[in-house]
């Protein structure tokens, strides 16, 4: 009887050998995988323990992310609170339980939970969790500038829209406001509200950041683009004049001009500019072909998505397209060049970058890197990281940009966007009507930049489902945040 | 220097309450606000406890393996701090329950201290006493359905799982009746094995009837075993493997619950939100642990809004709970414990003198093996994963008492066969 006691002995001391070998399985080499699954609850939780950063405006005084402190399980769990509600919801983002998280808290989420790790931190963190206390997250200091943010968004009001305003010299984003806004406090707990906002359009999508992800048509604000290209080409200047009949003709049709109805008889360049002659510019566009439009077009910046520190799926390229696809024409038989020039066409473009393109005239020809995230700074107080200005290249030249200044101080002196003048300061800008083939529902749009002898400031405002065009929609929100940017209280 | 069995076992059972009490500690420090330091004197308590086991044990059975209560002891301790830690409510419930647990030992030892073997006598009246207990939670009124598996019989509030005293009775009846039959079963006649089928197949009836797979496996598990030390032959072994396939394959065939486990058991990735959902999250849970464990008390076992992250936490996912908070260090130390039990369980079987009492210990301590086998087995994947308790460590007082019983029949049988004569 021993021998087959001793064998049953041998065989259960086998079984539960297996499960040490099972479970050294589980603990070591499968380990890695499992914890980095995203059904993983325990990391889900895991997250809340960790006391992230706060997200600061650029005075360094307005929070506009923060933690509540709460007791769970005896354990101490950091909830996400936005103090500003609305104010920066989209630049900012939210981070939550059950929608995970969008905007800089989930871009710069390494940063915000402290995992951004270099040897020396790794240490701290270890060091940390073995005296028991919680990681704390390093802190991001904003460019936005907190007051004009909340001046962009009174004055979109009600539209569906957005304002993005730029440093032109160094690329820092001022305002970055999409209208309608959400309070990221409700993303977790009512989220119905959010979905019940409405606002004056057909999709009120509250939660989309159209500043760098919505669609919109430049319109006429897109001139300044060809404008850039055709001075580029050094065949036009300021004196360059063309017969302007009231239309252009294109494939046989007739194609009026938008922003004035009347016939101008001989334009310059200039007056086309400050009036807004459709013809014009189409004509200068059939004459050059699509080919320095488009070239223009990606030294600004177009054709790939706007550089910034928010996620990459919250932001879009803007340039032509074609069935939901970017399309780069090769030739006049693949676009029309005369409405390319003018703003219609294909055209899809985000506010960001008609932003970029204000700023760039402001600048002197050269494109700089927006950034929003001016400083990452540790719970010691120090700085982590700074963003450095960065200049993408070069779209147009310093003479060029000169004369494309002047041409767009024009406009607001006395030509289509004089809504937007400020006494005492020189302010130039470009105005835009888009018709988007329903009567009633254009989208307008307003460039400008001021002062223009030493820009600061860089704005674009582009509105949808507008009766009005964009001198006298767009260009007074403009003119309030370039007040609350240039101005002060 | 040597000291007597005794001796050891109470130092061994000091070292034990020093463990506990560091486990107790442990788990305060890491959750000071919601325990109270009361807590510590739990583990006073506890070893308290396992003092007086020692002493009725020094009364009845002086000559018993030194090593069988401590370490049963260590795994109590072991289960009580884990559960403490999750819901310290749970923890003095079961507190209640080891005091039973302990109580229940005694008087086993006290009654059965002269002559366990007397109970050979009446191995059919246990034999049937085990149907008996396990129909028991089929029957109305009192029958209770707990997940699914109808294990329960209730009265008022007071709930009891009889087939975990169903197992010990049948092992005592499979003792006996194999004892007696194991010459002429031996040459294989069948008319020898009716009465041994007989009740099994009443037994494992009734455990499909009643849903409760675990146990199933287990005590066909346990009864090929003895029937292979009674017998010697690997050739029934065999042949109850085949019964057992087919009788699984038919199983598979028509219960739709066992097919759910088959194949979240195979793979299960594409249920982890619904029927897959425990046993992928109790896989994260032990993965996370790594080498080192969260430490007690630090582990995540909660959502963010407090509500439970696996149910079922504290009697079949023990195990993961463990690994957790241990580690692969740690749970692989709980399982050399529970290799350390069974080692000294079958140390007992062998240096018995008759074959009634190797029986019943081989039988018992291979019962041990092979229901930590199986749920653990379960929590880990190597096999389906069926609800059965964790001995001595698993919420529950059904399996905590008869676990105690169990310990002590090892201890009887082994202070006979160690006792001068």
């Amino acid at each position: 009887m021993n021998r087959s006691i001793s064998r049953l002995a041998v065989f259960s001391l086998v079984l539960i050998s297996a499960l040490i070998v099972a479970t050294t399985y589980w603990q070591t080499w499968a380990a890695a995988g499992l914890n980095d699954r995203q059904e993983n609850a325990i990391q889900r939780v895991a997250q809340f323990t960790i006391e992230r950063g706060r997200i600061l405006a650029s005075d360094g005084r307005t929070v506009l992310a923060e933690n509540i402190e709460r007791k769970v399980e005896g354990k101490t769990l950091y909830f996400r609170r936005y103090p500003t509600r609305g104010l920066a919801a989209h630049v900012v983002g939210y981070s939550t339980q059950v929608r995970s998280r969008t905007g800089l808290e989930q871009s710069m989420n390494d940063y915000l939970t402290g995992s951004n790790a270099n040897l020396s931190t790794v240490v701290d963190t270890t060091l940390d969790k073995l005296r028991g206390a919680h990681i704390e997250g390093n802190d991001l200091l904003l460019t936005l500038n907190a007051r004009a943010q909340r001046v962009a968004l009174r004055a979109l009001g009600a539209n569906c829209g957005s304002v993005v305003a730029l440093d032109p010299t160094t690329g820092r984003v001022l305002v970055m406001a999409s209208a309608p806004t959400f309070d990221p406090n409700l993303v977790e707990d009512d989220y119905q509200q959010i979905d019940r906002i409405r606002a004056r359009c057909q999709q009120p999508s509250p939660l989309l950041n159209r500043a760098t992800a919505g669609r919109y048509i430049p319109g006429s604000t897109f001139k300044v683009v060809t404008a850039a290209a055709a001075l580029e080409t050094g065949r036009y200047s300021i004196e360059t004049t063309r017969y302007d009949p009231g239309y252009c003709i294109e494939y046989g049709k007739h194609v009026n001009n938008y922003d004035t109805s009347s016939p101008f008889g001989n334009v310059s360049f200039l007056q086309a500019m400050q009036y807004s002659v459709n013809s014009f510019f189409c004509n200068l566009g059939k004459e050059m072909g699509p080919g320095p439009i488009v070239e223009e077009m990606k030294d600004m910046g177009f054709y790939g998505r706007p550089p910034l520190e928010t996620p990459a799926s919250e932001r879009r390229a803007s340039g032509l397209y074609k069935k939901g696809e970017l399309f780069e024409p090769k030739d006049s038989s693949q676009v029309d060049p005369g409405r390319l020039a003018f703003g219609q066409a294909e055209l899809e473009v985000t506010p960001m970058q008609m932003a970029m393109v204000a700023a760039t005239v402001a600048n002197g020809g050269i494109v700089m890197r927006p950034h929003v995230v001016e400083r990452v700074i540790n719970p010691k107080g120090s700085t982590v990281t700074r963003t450095k200005r960065e200049a993408l290249g070069r779209a147009m030249s310093a003479a060029n940009a000169a004369i494309l200044a002047r041409m767009m101080e024009a406009v607001v002196a006395g030509g289509t966007g004089t809504a937007s003048q400020i006494p005492g300061i020189r302010v130039a800008g470009k105005t835009g009507t888009a018709e988007t083939g329903i009567e009633g529902r254009n989208m307008t749009a307003f460039l400008c930049f001021a002062p223009v002898e030493r820009p600061r400031v860089a704005i674009a405002v582009m509105l949808e489902n507008q009766t009005g065009v964009g001198g006298t929609t767009a260009a007074p929100i403009a003119k309030q945040v370039l007040q609350a940017l240039l101005q002060g209280p | 220097m040597s000291l007597s069995a005794r001796n050891r076992e109470l130092l061994n059972l000091i070292v034990v309450g020093i463990l506990t009490g560091l486990g107790f500690a442990s788990v305060y420090i890491a959750r000071q606000e919601i325990v109270s330091p009361e807590s510590l004197t739990y583990a006073g308590f506890f070893l308290g406890l396992y003092l007086i086991a020692h002493v009725v044990a020094r009364l009845t059975v002086p000559y018993a393996d030194p090593y069988l209560l401590p370490i049963a002891g260590l795994l109590t301790g072991i289960g009580l701090t884990e559960i403490y830690r999750l819901d310290p409510t749970d923890a003095f419930r079961q507190g209640l329950w080891v005091v039973l647990g302990v109580a229940l030992f005694a008087v086993t030892l006290l009654l059965l201290r002269y002559d366990f073997r007397r109970l050979e006598a009446y191995k059919y009246v246990i034999g049937i006493g085990a149907i008996a207990l396990l129909v028991l939670p089929a029957l109305p009124v009192i029958g209770r359905s707990v997940n699914g598996a109808r294990l329960w019989v209730g009265v008022g509030s007071f709930q009891f799982q009889p087939g975990e005293f169903a197992k010990i009775l049948l092992i005592l009846f499979l003792a006996g009746y194999l004892r007696e039959k194991r010459e002429v079963l031996a040459q294989g006649r069948l008319k020898d094995f009716g009465p041994l089928l007989l009740i099994w197949g009443g037994a494992m009836a009734v455990l499909v009837q009643t849903n409760d797979l675990g146990s199933g496996l287990l005590y066909f598990g346990v009864f090929l075993a003895m029937v292979y030390i009674a017998t010697g032959r690997l050739l029934f072994v065999g042949a109850g493997a085949v019964l057992f396939l087919a009788g699984a394959a038919f199983v598979y065939q028509v219960v739709p619950r066992v097919q759910d486990r088959v194949s979240i058991w195979l793979d299960p990735w594409p249920y982890a939100d619904d029927e897959g959902y425990q046993l992928v999250q109790s896989l994260f849970a032990i993965a996370f642990g790594g080498f080192g464990g969260t430490g007690l008390g630090r582990g995540t076992f909660a959502n963010a809004n407090g509500t439970d992250l696996i149910p079922f936490l504290n009697t079949d996912f023990i195990y993961a709970a463990l690994a957790h908070e241990l580690g692969l260090v740690g749970i692989a130390a709980v399982l050399l414990v529970y290799m350390l039990f069974v080692a000294r369980g079958f140390r007992v079987a062998m240096l018995a003198q008759d074959g009634f009492s190797k029986l019943l210990a081989a039988g018992l301590t291979f019962a041990f093996a092979l229901q930590t086998f199986i749920i653990v087995g379960g929590v880990v994947r190597l096999i389906p994963l069926t609800g059965i308790t964790l001995p001595f460590v698993s919420y529950g007082g059904s399996s905590l008492l008869a676990n105690f019983v169990l310990l002590a029949f090892l201890l009887l049988v082994s202070n006979r066969a160690n006792a001068p004569r």
